[in-house]
């Protein structure tokens, strides 16, 4: 057998929902790597194993499979893995084919197939508490000589519950093959040859009562209810979009202070010099605006691998499935969406649980269009200084229509982008759903606290020294270089980044724009709400935090023409000026192509949006 | 039971239980529909097998939940219509 340090290949590999990625945690417990496969953004899951008698694995957690003859990314990742043929990632000492118990119907033939590979492989019978508990007999040893592979019983769920699993480790393995497996793409035959052995194994060694469905079947007639279920679907969704709000608001602003109370120390303690200021206005600066995030990522993600780990995620994304197919996206697009309402980061983040890559990358091109919680504090300005507080048809406030207008606007536009890619890129494809709506179960604590860990570990470590390297570089194109001796004007206006905006009032003043806000839109490309601020530093104010707003308000009112303020409103519905967004899909999608391809999407329709928008304004009021 | 009483899984009403009927000849076709086709008998739309529509999506009836083995799977209508299938008679939940 070959080792590598010592240690050996072990890869689990087994249908989506057999309890694998339990499993997994079960073994390695937090001795986890999480990193990508080269060229694609499935996850590759390392960890650790040492047995009693001290052997060493290293387990990798293959991404679930139905069959080795994939249709999609994560399938063919588990056939090349499995066949060694994947660049950089040598073929797996040993198997261990992941069945759930009480479901081998479905699961044996997998099984089967991995089987004829001849390979070394040992299959674990998981969720065996459930199989039992159901009163589903399995003849184990009969069902390791019909298939001539080691059989063992698992709980995944349950402390010692893969103790069979690793003293069958701990014993002789089976003996790698000389030769690489052949593996070909099976025709009908094949496979319905296979189902028939499945079948015939089962009958062999498997006696199981008629599954009871009552229980699920009682609670699917209300949750998958056109009527009951769209119900249970919006409160859950409100109740998990408070919580992204309200709950991450309190952990927020502390990060935020506590950013905040360190830059001042740091300007107290440390002499008048370029190294404090690259300090504290690029890297503690820097290192906030990308912990300021989390909060809302591990409440968003706490929501969404409980409603996974459930069984509930699946069935909302079938109750969604048709509403979200008419414009090309699928069920599961609906939450990473949703959850870019309060910042495209997390919501870009969760579409990983679209397994159709194209529908992922459709979801993720139109979720910067949600309108970000970072994008209030500019419309809450301009909207105040510039649309009356009235009351429209008795009821209705005019600042809070312009508002809803806003969402809506971003709304429209994320359904037309995707249309419009549904008939160009995607044209002519029938998305496949083939989605499983797994029986309902309790989450479980530790599988959700292991995926949380998961999540603010790919944030902090993957995207964050992205956002923070942007962070410093536009520290440096805004205080380089230094207001020369006796400027009148703020110092920004002298640096790179007032030059930079100077020069881009050419492009933008056909949209209105003058040069302060193009000054502004610079460092708002660090987040938008920067933007504010920005707009505060240009327009020479002492003020500082939410007073900014409302010293200038009124400047505002007393500068720009109603057009312009239009205008820029327009521009902030598609803002395509975020660079963590970008940074983000950067790393989602492994590749510059598509962070670009939406920072000029979003541009032009930006551009185009508030050039109508100002044009329309100004012959409205005869400028 | 001739051919003309089998139905598509799609057209199945919901809460009747059917036979799948659509034998290896269900595969043929362009390769999209080959695989799909394929990808349905692995996870088990196989002759022989009892299904039932459990749920639809809205609106148009589509996705539909239908339980085949132990397990549930939501399918959208193009997939439904490549499964054939004998209703079974008077088993309306």
């Amino acid at each position: 057998m070959s080792t590598a340090n010592g240690s050996l290949r072990l890869a689990l590999l087994g249908n989506p929902n057999c309890g694998k990625t339990a499993l997994f945690n079960l073994l390695t417990g937090s001795r986890q790597k999480v990193a990508n496969y080269p060229g694609v953004t499935v996850d590759r899951k390392e960890g650790q194993l040492t047995t009693p008698s001290g052997k060493q694995f290293r387990v990798l957690d293959l991404p679930g499979a139905y069959s080795l003859n994939a249709v999609s990314i994560d399938e063919e990742i588990t056939r090349d893995v499995v066949l060694g043929m994947l660049g950089g990632e040598p073929r797996p000492d040993i198997l261990v084919c992941v069945s759930d118990a009480t479901n081998l119907k479905l699961n044996l033939r997998l099984v089967l197939e991995v089987k004829r590979l001849g390979l070394p492989m040992v299959l674990a019978l998981n969720m065996n508490d459930l199989a039992s508990k159901r009163g589903i007999e399995i003849d184990v040893p009969a069902l390791a000589r019909e298939l001539g592979v080691p059989v063992v019983r698992t709980i995944a769920v349950k402390r010692g519950g893969a103790s069979e699993l690793i003293s069958q480790l701990d014993t002789a393995l089976p003996d790698d093959v000389a030769h690489p497996p052949v593996w070909l793409p099976p025709d009908v035959a094949d496979v319905t040859a296979t189902q028939r052995e499945v079948r015939r194994i089962l009958a062999a060694t498997v006696r199981e009562p008629a599954l009871d469905t009552r229980f699920d079947e009682r609670i699917d007639r209300v949750v998958l209810h056109p009527v009951w279920g769209m119900l249970i679907l919006a409160a859950t969704l409100f109740l998990m979009f408070q919580a992204v709000f309200s709950w991450a608001s309190v952990p927020m602003d502390l990060i935020k202070s506590g950013v905040q109370a360190f830059g001042v120390f740091l300007t107290e303690q440390m002499p008048d010099t370029i190294l404090r200021s690259l300090l504290v206005d690029g890297i503690v600066a820097g290192v906030g605006s990308v912990l300021v995030f989390l909060p809302q990522i591990l409440i968003l993600f706490l929501f969404i691998l409980a409603l996974e780990d459930s069984g509930y995620l699946p069935r909302a994304a079938f109750l969604l499935d048709r509403l979200m197919g008419t414009v090309g996206l699928s069920g599961r697009s609906f939450i990473p969406l949703l959850s870019s309402f309060a910042c495209a980061i997390p919501g870009i983040m969760a579409a990983r649980t679209i397994a159709n890559w194209r529908d992922r990358l459709a979801t993720i091109m139109i979720a910067p269009l949600m309108t970000c919680s970072a994008r209030l504090p500019v419309y809450a300005l301009i909207i105040g200084a510039f649309i009356p507080e009235s009351t429209v048809a008795g009821v209705f406030n005019l600042q809070g229509l312009v508002l809803f207008g806003l969402y809506v606007a971003g709304v429209v536009s994320a359904m037309a982008v995707a249309g419009v890619l549904k008939l160009t890129v995607a044209k002519g494809l029938q998305h496949p759903l083939m989605l499983e709506l797994p029986s309902y179960r309790w989450p479980h604590g530790r599988n959700l606290l292991l995926g949380l860990i998961e999540r603010a570990r790919i944030f902090i470590m993957r995207v964050g020294n992205i956002i923070l390297a942007l962070m410093v570089v536009l520290w440096f194109l805004s205080s380089f270089p230094a207001a020369p001796d006796g400027a009148v004007g703020p110092a920004i206006q002298y640096s790179y980044a007032g030059m930079l905006g100077q020069a881009l009032e050419v492009i933008f003043a056909p949209i209105g724009f003058n040069w302060q806000i193009s000054i502004a839109l610079v460092p708002g490309m660090a987040a938008r709400e920067v933007a504010v601020g920005a707009l505060g530093t240009v327009y020479a104010l002492s003020a500082t935090g939410d007073d900014v707003a409302e010293q200038l308000a009124p400047m505002l009112a007393a500068g720009w023409s109603l057009p312009t303020a239009f205008s820029l409103l327009a521009w902030y519905v598609f803002s395509p000026q975020c660079l963590s967004t970008l940074a983000v899909v950067k790393r989602e999608t492994n590749s510059w192509r598509y962070p670009l391809l939406m920072a000029g999407y979003l541009f032009a329709l930006a551009y185009g949006a508030a050039f109508v928008t100002y044009r329309v304004a100004l012959a409205l009021t005869g400028g | 039971m001739s051919s003309m009483d089998l139905i598509t899984l799609f057209d199945l009403p919901t809460g009747q239980e059917g036979t799948v009927r659509s034998g290896p000849v269900a595969a043929d076709g362009e390769t999209a529909d080959h695989e799909l086709a394929l990808r349905l008998f692995e996870i088990g739309f196989i002759e022989g097998e009892r299904v039932r529509v459990v749920a639809r999506g809205h609106p148009g009836g589509d996705p539909v939940a239908v339980r085949v083995g132990n397990t549930m799977f939501a399918l959208r209508r193009f997939e439904a219509e490549r499964v054939l299938v004998a209703p079974l008679r008077g088993v309306v939940a």
